[in-house]
């Protein structure tokens, strides 16, 4: 289980969450209501306080690189620092599933500047699962994406979930959390507002 | 050998008209420029015939803390145009601090060690060595850490998401900041390894001139020349080095994270 308790920065909380191995969370709320922000205070990107525990361990008793290996956020714009794609994974990793469940298992070989911004997003999420978290934390998974890829992304999503891994979702899309059979939160200036979700 | 030859005031005056004919040409092709060349030119009469006073006045005191004085004045300048050239810049007092510290460390740290084991002179502060070593050192550290400190600033905020991109994933923020370290790193040390390479071939150095000027054996003025060129690299190397990981540490911190909300801009 991903525990939050009292999560706060000067831009947003108290927030407390659990979201339960197997369990879908999505927050949903306006633009700049603090979602994203949520989301980058519990893999202690940005200086936060409050405990956040996954399992029975708590975050400040890890290294922080340790712990973002462990509860893996995927941001709403992608990263990359390498030219071409195959520099952003470990070697060792086993991508091949990940990559052809996004439909992309040619994608190691392609330069990054070639990439559409929706293969960008996929290859994130892949680069993430890579390293087989225990939480995976998803900022606007789908909204790059055009219908066929975003059955892809929430396929593999869901198949996440049965593995046991716990996932927290922001999205705009009113209907995701439906097909996900996801907890749904209101976000609202930095704060939960609990909403009835359609229970699993 | 011909010695030192004096330059009288008519021979400056002289010198002077290939600049005003320059401001005449300004005035008549209409280039709007023999104001600020005019400015420029003042500025730099005033500010020289005001250094040629004071250094004669701190030589002729011969006093330790008079020369310790003026090279707390060199150190404060230097400070300032560290900040100012940097277009966004530590907040706070590490602004102020961290590029200064640097620069006034490994220059002080490589003078004091050449006055005292290389060019010994007597006694080792005197201030006509101490001074415009001293001088010469804290220039060339001050463009390499204002370099050092500009290029670093600039690139982590430029490749913010690709260095949180790999924080996300697990890396050490010393792996993901790595690359622009040594990018600032570079641009720090580039204009002393360009003034090395074409030093001696494109152009004379200005202090060996000087020296040939006054009648020293070009030789010696070559000694003079590498050992102050040796100094000045390594001033800078360290200085530069200092200030690059400094702020490298300061944006960041023990939860690995990138810490961009420690830099403030100036105000251009």
């Amino acid at each position: 289980m991903l525990a939050i308790e009292d999560l706060r920065t000067p831009l947003i909380g108290p927030v407390s969450l659990a979201v339960e191995r197997g369990q879908i969370s999505a927050l949903l709320g306006p633009s700049g209501s603090g979602k994203s922000l949520i989301l980058r205070a519990i893999v202690d990107l940005d200086p936060n306080e409050g405990t956040v525990t996954l399992d029975v361990q708590e975050r400040a008793s890890m290294p922080a690189p340790e712990w973002r290996r462990r509860v893996a956020l995927v941001p709403a714009e992608s990263g990359w620092w390498a030219d071409r794609v195959c520099d952003h994974f470990d070697a060792e990793s086993e991508l091949a599933g990940l990559l052809e469940a996004v439909e992309l298992p040619e994608a190691l070989d392609w330069y990054v500047a070639r990439l559409s911004s929706g293969e960008r997003h996929r290859l994130a999420i892949v680069r993430a699962l890579a390293n087989r978290p225990d939480a995976l934390l998803l900022d606007e998974p789908t909204a790059t994406l055009d219908e066929h890829a975003t059955g892809l992304v929430e396929a593999l999503i869901r198949d996440q979930c049965e593995r046991g891994v716990a996932v927290l979702l922001v999205t705009h899309d009113e209907a995701q959390p439906a097909r996900l059979s996801a907890g749904r939160h209101r976000v609202e200036r930095g704060r939960l507002v609990s909403l009835p979700g359609v229970a699993l | 050998m011909t010695g030192y030859i004096e330059l009288s005031i008519w021979d400056i005056v002289l010198a002077a008209l290939f600049l005003a004919l320059n401001a005449v040409l300004s005035i008549t092709l209409r280039l709007r420029l023999e104001r600020q060349l005019l400015i420029a030119a003042l500025r730099m009469i005033v500010q020289l015939l005001m250094i040629g006073l004071v250094l004669r006045a701190v030589f002729a005191a011969g006093s330790p803390w008079l020369t310790l004085a003026l090279a707390c004045a060199m150190v404060g300048f230097a400070g300032y145009e560290i900040l100012a050239r940097q277009q966004s810049r530590l907040a706070g007092l590490w602004g102020y601090t961290l590029g200064a510290g640097a620069m006034t460390a490994a220059g002080s740290i490589v003078t004091l060690v050449a006055l005292t084991s290389q060019i010994q002179p007597e006694p080792w502060w005197s201030p006509q060595y101490a001074l415009p070593i001293f001088g010469m050192i804290l220039g060339n550290t001050m463009t390499g850490v204002s370099l050092g400190l500009d290029t670093l600033h600039a690139t982590l905020a430029a490749e913010r998401r690709a260095i949180e991109a790999q924080l996300l994933l697990g890396r050490t923020s010393l792996e993901a900041m790595l690359p622009m370290i040594r990018r600032a790193l570079r641009s720090g040390f580039t204009p002393i390894i360009n003034a090395m390479a074409a030093t001696g071939v494109v152009s004379l150095p200005g202090m060996m001139t000087g020296q040939i000027l006054s009648g020293v054996d070009p030789q010696e003025a070559v000694k003079y020349q590498l050992l102050i060129m040796f100094l000045i690299g390594g001033a800078t190397g360290l200085g530069v080095l200092g200030a690059v990981i400094g702020s490298a540490q300061r944006l960041t911190d023990s939860r690995h994270r990138l810490r961009l909300d420690r830099l403030a801009d100036a105000g251009r």
